[in-house]
C-alpha cells in the first residue's frame, strides 16, 4: 500500500432533498490494512457514507479520500482502487455465477485470458465453483452474496467496502463470509470498510469500530476500547408487578448507579463492584418482596457503548429482532 | 492490484449487448409474447378487414400486403417495451449501481441497452417478414425493397427502444415504462396503420393521423410492400426515425447523467 491511511474522512456532509442530513460532519481514518467496523442502527447513515466513498453519491460538504483520491473529484481512480458489494446484491438473475465473473471482468478491462483465471479462482475461493454455470436466480440468499463478494474482489481492489454484507444470511454463510474478510485483510493487506448493524459482527471483525447515529459518529476505537469507556457489568430487572418498580429502584440502589435500561418496564444499574454482586442483588429484591420477571446481568458490549452514547440500544437488539437473533448474547447470563 | 487497462468502448457495447441478448433469449416470455402477438393480430386483421381493400382508391389487392406494416411497428414498441423494463430493473435491483462501479462509459451503456432491442427487433422483423411472403406477400420493392425494409425496421426500433430507455431512466421503475407504452399503442391506432390516410372518413381522426408521424413509419414500410420505390415515403420514415433516435438518445443520456450521478 502507498497510502498509510486508506480512507480518511473530514467534516463529510451529505444531505437530502428536504433538508434531511443523513451524514451530518463525520471525521473517520481508516488505516491500510485494517478492518473497520461501521456500526449502527437502520438509517443511521450507514449505507450513505458507504455510497459517498464509493463515489455513488456526491458529498454535499466536507472532504473525503479514499486510495488517496478525492471521492469528488477523482471518482474514476477511486473507483479503479475500490471493490464494492453494496446492501442490496444486484445480480442479473438471467446470467451464470461464471457469466456475471466475465462481464465485470470485461468492463474492468481484465485482459480476457487473466479475466478466466481469476473469475474461476474467485468463484472457487467463495465456494460457488459447483454453481458456476447455475444462473444466479437459482441461487440461495448465501450463494447470491459470495457471488458478489467474488464480483467486489475481482479486480483485486486494494479497499473493500461492505455493505451489511451478513443481512440476512444463515450462520454457516455468515462465518464463511466472516472468515474471507478476515483472510483477505490478514493475509492480502486489502481495507476493509464494512457496514453492520450487527454487534457481534462488529465485535468479532473489526480492527477498529466507528459507531454512527443519526448521522454523527458517537464513538470510535478499537471494541476493547470503546468497552472499556463503559467497563462495569450492569444489571437489568423488570419486576413481575409493574407498580414495584419504584420500590426495585430503591433495592438496587445501594449497588451502582442507575443507567438506561434496554426492555421497557426494566430498570439497570451499573455494578460498582462488578458481576460479584449479582447475588446480594437477589437477596435483596427477595428481602424487598420483588417477584422477578426477568433478570439479566450484561457484560460490557457494543450496544452497551452505544446505550451510554445515545440513551437508546441498537434497532434490533432492543426489540430483540435481528441482531439478538444473528448474534446471541454469548456472555450475557440471563435468568427469568 | 491487476493490472487494468480502460476496456475500449465497442468491448464494453459487446459485453452489454451480449448480457441483453442472453437475458432475451433466455425468457421465453420475452421472445414469444412480442413475436406472436403481432402475427395473431395480423391475421385477425386481414381476415376481418379483407373487404375494405374493395374501397375505391383502397392502394393495395390484399389486405394482408396492406397490414404487413403494422407487425413491424408492433415488434419495434414491444422490442422497447422489455429493453426498457430490463433496464428499470437493473435500476432498481441495483445492477447499474455495479456497472456504475466499472469503467463503463455512459455512451456504451445507452449502446449496449440498445444493442439488445435491435437483436429483438431484426429478430421479429425477418420473421414478420417470412411469415408475411409465406403467406403470399410480395414485396414490390424486391429482395432490394426487402433489405431496405429491414433495415427501415431496424432505425425504427431503435427509435422506440432509445423512447423505451429515456422512460426507464427518467421513470427508474418497471411500473413506469410499462405504464407509458399503452400511449404508443393508442398513437398506432391513430395513425394510417389500419386505413389509408386519405380514406379515412373523419376529419379529426384524418387530422391526427396527418400529424402522427407513427404514420409515416408505418408508410415507409407499406411503400416498399405494396408500391415499390417511394423515394418520399422512404425519406420521411427513416428521417422521423433519426430524428426520434437523436432525440431521445439525447433525453436518455441526459436522464443517465442524473440517473448515475457517481462522481
Amino acid at each position: 500500500m502507498t497510502h498509510e491511511r486508506a480512507i480518511d474522512v473530514a467534516g463529510l456532509v451529505r444531505e437530502f432533498k428536504g433538508g434531511v442530513r443523513a451524514v451530518d460532519g463525520i471525521d473517520l481514518h481508516v488505516a491500510a490494512g485494517e478492518i473497520y467496523g461501521f456500526l449502527g442502527p437502520n438509517g443511521a447513515g450507514k449505507s450513505t457514507t458507504v455510497k459517498v466513498l464509493t463515489t455513488l453519491l456526491p458529498p454535499s460538504g466536507g472532504r473525503a479520500t479514499v486510495a488517496g483520491f478525492d471521492v469528488a473529484r477523482e471518482g474514476a481512480k477511486v473507483r479503479a482502487s475500490i471493490g464494492v458489494a453494496l446492501q442490496d446484491v444486484a445480480l442479473d438473475p438471467m446470467l451464470t455465477g461464471r457469466e456475471h465473473m466475465r462481464l465485470q471482468g470485461g468492463l474492468q478491462g481484465i485482459p480476457r485470458a487473466e479475466r478466466a483465471r481469476r473469475g474461476a479462482e474467485l468463484l472457487d475461493r467463495v465456494g460457488l465453483s459447483d454453481a458456476a454455470d447455475r444462473r444466479s436466480k437459482t441461487y440461495s440468499g448465501g450463494m447470491k452474496r459470495r457471488l458478489d463478494l467474488a464480483l467486489a474482489l475481482l479486480h483485486n481492489p486494494r479497499i473493500l467496502f461492505l455493505d451489511e454484507p451478513t443481512t440476512g444470511l444463515d450462520v454457516q454463510s455468515r462465518t464463511a463470509l466472516w472468515d474471507e474478510v478476515e483472510r483477505l485483510a490478514r493475509q492480502e493487506g486489502t481495507t476493509v470498510f464494512l457496514t453492520t448493524q450487527y454487534l457481534e459482527e462488529a465485535d468479532v471483525l473489526a480492527d477498529r469500530v466507528g459507531i454512527i447515529d443519526r448521522g454523527t459518529i458517537v464513538a470510535e476505537g478499537t471494541p476493547a476500547e470503546l468497552k472499556a469507556q463503559v467497563a462495569k457489568p450492569t444489571v437489568e430487572f423488570t419486576p413481575r408487578d409493574a407498580g414495584q418498580c419504584s420500590i426495585a429502584a430503591a433495592a438496587l440502589a445501594p449497588f451502582g448507579e442507575p443507567v438506561a435500561a434496554r426492555r421497557d418496564g426494566s430498570i439497570a444499574v451499573r455494578l460498582e463492584s462488578g458481576a460479584d454482586q449479582l447475588a446480594d442483588i437477589v437477596r435483596a429484591l427477595d428481602h424487598a418482596k420483588i417477584a422477578v420477571a426477568h433478570l439479566a446481568l450484561h457484560e460490557p458490549t457494543l450496544d452497551d457503548v452505544f446505550l451510554a452514547k445515545t440513551g437508546r440500544s441498537l434497532e434490533g437488539a432492543a426489540d430483540g429482532g435481528t441482531a439478538e437473533e444473528i448474534a446471541p448474547p454469548r456472555r450475557d447470563r440471563v435468568a427469568a | 492490484m491487476t493490472a487494468l487497462t480502460h476496456s475500449p468502448m465497442p468491448a464494453q457495447v459487446g459485453l452489454l449487448a451480449a448480457r441483453a441478448i442472453k437475458g432475451t433469449l433466455r425468457n421465453p416470455a420475452q421472445m414469444v409474447f412480442p413475436i406472436v402477438f403481432p402475427l395473431v393480430l395480423l391475421a385477425v386483421n386481414a381476415a376481418g378487414l379483407d373487404a375494405a381493400t374493395d374501397l375505391p382508391g383502397f392502394p393495395a389487392d390484399s389486405y394482408l400486403d396492406f397490414a404487413l406494416a403494422i407487425p413491424f411497428m408492433q415488434g419495434a414498441l414491444f422490442a422497447a417495451l422489455n429493453g426498457g423494463q430490463d433496464l428499470a430493473r437493473d435500476i432498481e435491483g441495483g445492477f447499474l449501481d455495479r456497472l456504475a462501479m466499472t469503467p463503463l462509459s455512459g455512451a456504451a451503456l445507452l449502446a449496449g441497452q440498445l444493442g439488445g432491442a435491435l437483436f429483438m427487433g431484426l429478430i421479429s422483423a425477418v420473421l414478420y417478414l417470412a411469415v408475411g411472403v409465406a403467406f403470399g406477400v410480395g414485396i414490390a420493392a424486391g429482395a432490394g425493397g426487402a433489405l431496405v425494409l429491414l433495415l427501415l425496421s431496424l432505425a425504427i426500433s431503435s427509435a422506440f427502444a432509445c423512447l423505451g430507455t429515456f422512460v426507464a431512466l427518467r421513470g427508474g421503475t418497471g411500473e413506469a415504462v410499462q405504464g407509458f407504452f399503452p400511449l404508443f399503442f393508442v398513437l398506432l391506432f391513430l395513425s394510417s396503420a389500419f386505413f389509408p390516410r386519405d380514406l379515412i372518413e373523419h376529419e379529426w381522426f384524418r387530422t391526427i393521423a396527418t400529424y402522427n408521424p407513427v404514420s409515416y413509419m408505418v408508410e415507409g414500410i407499406r411503400s416498399l410492400v405494396i408500391s415499390g420505390w417511394d423515394g418520399q415515403a422512404l425519406a420521411q420514415a427513416f428521417a422521423i426515425a433519426l430524428i426520434a433516435i437523436v432525440g431521445f438518445l439525447a433525453l436518455s443520456a441526459r436522464a443517465l447523467r442524473t440517473r448515475l450521478v457517481r462522481t
